[in-house]
């Protein structure tokens, strides 16, 4: 019988037994989120930043592809990677289908315009505040990105926090990138939609609630570090 | 050794010798927002030495004097020239102080040292500088603090201490005091008169008359826009040359 | 801060390099279908071959008509899979090496234990569906262009019934695997067509059961073949050869044969 109390239960247990499979979707999981989210932030921020601070041609439509991107279904991420990295497609030579890396390359497209968009935003507005005072200090442009980005960094790792939740949430990119082959490109998502299909809701609702649980903890450690953080600094 | 003390303490006067931005030169300066002129027609020289300040009444310009003197604002009309503009462009030849001061979100330290690094002071000297300026600013004891958690007052001291860590040849202060209560207000004026002893050209704007008494060496009275009379400050307090003038320093100017 | 970053992008990279390396590791990639996976036949197959040869297999287990363009567009080594008619023009259009036959099973129509179509115990597969089609009775249909659908399809055309015209009323498409599907099909009470393995593995099961089975028309074939390495020369010609015959040799045979779910075979190995 399928409920939510025994759901729960195999939640707790999974937990508990922590057996090895379990960990190494985890680990799998995590790594490929993760590094997702800092390749996108590691380009999302200084475009974002750049978006927010100078006037060039074209700048509307980008800022507008970026926030329509927000909502791009990750389906469609994944589709658009599988055809770049298919054997028959441009990328195909190297080989990347079906391996974690596909899956941290998808996932960057889906998690970078969330970056993007919103430190463009987070930029924009402290520039307000800051800009006569840059100017004044004569700042590069940039140094100017570098220090609005460090003054927005605790509204940036909110923007961080809803990328990686758009990462590690989502299945229909990496299903289709990473192929849910076992040992190499199941994730905890993949995982939960193979066991759907075999009608193991239990386990898949309790795989669901170790994700969630998962998450959970790791934005309250982020947000309880910004905390202490922001105590110091303000 | 009592804070006040610490506040009043002398900063060594910059050794270095440098080529003189002096004098500043405003040639038919005009500045219009929209179809409104907010500045008509200013011609102006500000010479090293003098504290000058430019006085006037809310919505006089003096802000965006202030502004355009310091090329954060361009003029619509006219030039302002310093006699050396390729100086004018280093790092540690002019500075600026803003009425609300805006600190970054780090510590009173962090906010000095930040300037020193984006005004490529050079590494060894920071920790000398840092000291000097947090000790003008009487605000040694709290360098590991939160900048944006200060006092309105100590804000203020530190934002024209990190303006002065620079060791600007040129400061400019934009109504530093506006909005502090009289016990704050006396702190940052005798910071101002600490920085102006190193022979720093201060040129500063206030709409307060006592203040104006204090500090100034010149005056720059500023009218909707105008230029309305210039001169050493005793001579303008004494006998105004414009009744304009003399009905401000009666408090009957109305806008 | 800058530090930080660079260690954090440099322990990223290391990251990668590990995938790579362990992506290093000899492997081939197949291609196959959700039933063969799902059904557990794979977990049980694929580390006695791996013992054997020290090859790893990666399976991408999707839809036939999904593995099937996988494999077209060079992304796998070998293609397992269970619709006859797409294998032979997948090898006859030069993108498959060989079809060999490797075990069949069969496919059964399952519907809800009130059976409202009446139609247990038919041992006529298409005039079961004429008669579920005859009372409106709601029916899942995969409609995902998988093996299982491509034989659904065939079955309906057979029985004279244009469930075109029909979906969306009692004919109802998932467009998803065969799980998800009886995940719906047991969630509205509808009849649906499932290869047996799944259905034996599925354990949401609810009211749902076997109504029609043993009919010659449902038997379900899987076949093998080795992407041509012709047109995608990356393909793992000797490994993935070395798998297809293991799988067809006495050892394989057996293994699937000797594979049970609940005391049942799943699987009747039939290599020539």
């Amino acid at each position: 019988m399928t409920d939510l109390s025994s759901a729960f239960s195999k939640a707790i247990k999974l937990l508990i037994d922590l057996e090895p499979a379990l960990v190494e979707i985890v680990q799998l999981s995590l790594s490929v989120s993760l590094s997702a989210v800092l390749l996108a932030s590691l380009i999302g921020m200084p475009l974002g930043a750049v978006l927010g601070l100078f006037r060039f041609p074209g700048r509307g439509v980008v800022v507008s592809i970026l926030n329509a991107l927000m909502g791009l279904p990750p389906v469609v991420a994944g589709l658009f990677i599988y055809l770049l990295l298919s054997r028959a497609g441009p990328l195909g030579e190297y080989g990347l289908l079906f391996t974690p890396a596909a899956m941290v390359i998808a996932q960057t497209l889906l998690v970078l315009p969330i970056v993007a968009a919103l430190t463009r935003q987070t930029v924009v507005d402290l520039n307000d505040e800051y800009a006569e005072q840059l100017h004044s200090l004569r700042v590069g442009p940039f140094a100017m990105i570098a220090t609005l980005l460090w003054e927005g960094r605790y509204s940036l790792l909110t923007a961080v926090l809803a990328g990686f939740g758009r990462a590690i949430a989502e299945v229909g990119a990496v299903i289709i990138v990473g192929g849910n082959i076992n040992h190499v490109t199941r994730v905890m998502t993949t995982t939960i939609a193979l066991e759907t299909s075999k009608g193991d809701l239990d386990l898949a609702l309790g795989l669901g609630m170790v994700l969630l649980l998962i998450v959970f903890t790791i934005n309250g450690v982020a947000l309880g570090a910004q905390h202490l953080a922001r105590r110091g600094q303000a | 050794m009592t804070e006040s003390a610490v506040s009043r303490a002398q900063p060594t006067p910059t050794r270095t010798t440098r080529p003189s931005l002096l004098p500043l030169v405003l040639d038919g300066v005009s500045f219009t927002a929209g179809r409104q002129t907010l500045l008509n027609d200013v011609n102006l020289a500000f010479n090293a030495g003098a504290l000058s300040v430019v006085l006037g009444p809310n919505g006089a310009g003096k802000t965006l004097l202030i502004k355009l003197c310091h090329g954060l604002l361009r003029p619509a009309a006219g030039s302002v020239n310093w006699s050396d503009p390729a100086a004018a462009r280093r790092p540690d030849a002019q500075a600026m102080v803003f009425q609300r001061p805006v600190l970054l979100r780090r510590s009173v330290a962090g906010n000095i040292l930040y300037a020193l690094r984006v005004g490529r002071v050079k590494r060894a000297q920071r920790p000398a500088r840092l000291q000097e300026a947090l000790a003008l600013a009487g605000l040694s004891a709290m360098a590991a603090r939160p900048a944006r958690v200060l006092s309105g007052g100590e804000q203020q001291r530190l934002a024209l201490a990190r303006a002065w860590a620079l060791h600007p040849q040129v400061l400019f202060l934009d109504e530093p005091t506006a909005n502090l209560d009289p016990a704050a207000t006396r702190r940052v004026e005798e910071m101002v008169g600490s920085i102006r002893s190193t022979g720093t050209k201060i040129i500063m704007s206030t709409h307060d008359l006592g203040q104006a008494r204090r500090l100034a060496d010149e005056i720059v009275f500023l009218h909707q826009g105008s230029v309305v009379e210039t001169g050493e400050a005793a001579a303008f307090f004494e006998r105004p040359l414009t009744q304009t003038a003399a009905a401000f320093l009666d408090g009957r100017l109305l806008w | 801060m800058q530090y930080t970053k660079c260690r954090v992008l440099i322990a990223v990279l290391l990251a990668c390099g590990a995938w790579s390396a362990a992506a290093a590791e000899r492997y081939i990639t197949v291609a196959s279908t959700t039933s063969t996976e799902n059904s557990g036949l794979f977990a049980r197959l694929l580390p006695a071959f791996t013992e054997k040869t020290d090859i790893a297999v990666r399976v991408v287990a999707v839809g036939t008509g999904q593995a099937i363009k996988l494999a077209r567009n060079g992304d796998t080594d070998v293609l397992f899979v269970h619709h006859r008619a797409s294998e032979e023009k997948f090898v006859a259009e030069g993108f498959g090496v060989q079809r060999f036959d490797v075990m069949y099973n069969d496919f059964v129509i399952i519907g809800p234990g009130s059976d409202p179509a009446g139609v247990k115990g038919m041992n006529n597969a298409t005039e079961a569906l004429r008669t579920i089609a005859a009372r409106q009775a709601p029916f899942a249909s995969r409609g995902d262009d998988s093996g299982t659908h491509k034989k659904e399809l065939a079955l309906w055309r057979d029985a004279g019934v244009d469930v075109g015209a029909a979906s969306g009323s009692w004919y109802r498409e998932t467009g998803s695997g065969m799980g998800a599907t009886l995940n719906v099909a047991s969630g509205m009470g509808a009849y649906v067509l499932s290869d047996r393995a799944t259905w034996l593995k599925f354990k949401n099961k609810g009211e749902l059961a076997i109504l029609v089975e043993d009919d010659s028309q449902l038997v379900n074939q899987y076949g093998i073949i080795l992407v041509n390495p012709a047109r995608h020369p990356h393909v793992k010609r000797a490994d993935g050869q070395t798998f297809i015959d293991w799988v067809l040799s006495a050892d394989g045979q057996s293994l699937i044969n000797f594979y049970t779910i609940d005391g049942q075979q799943a699987f009747f190995a039939n290599a020539k």
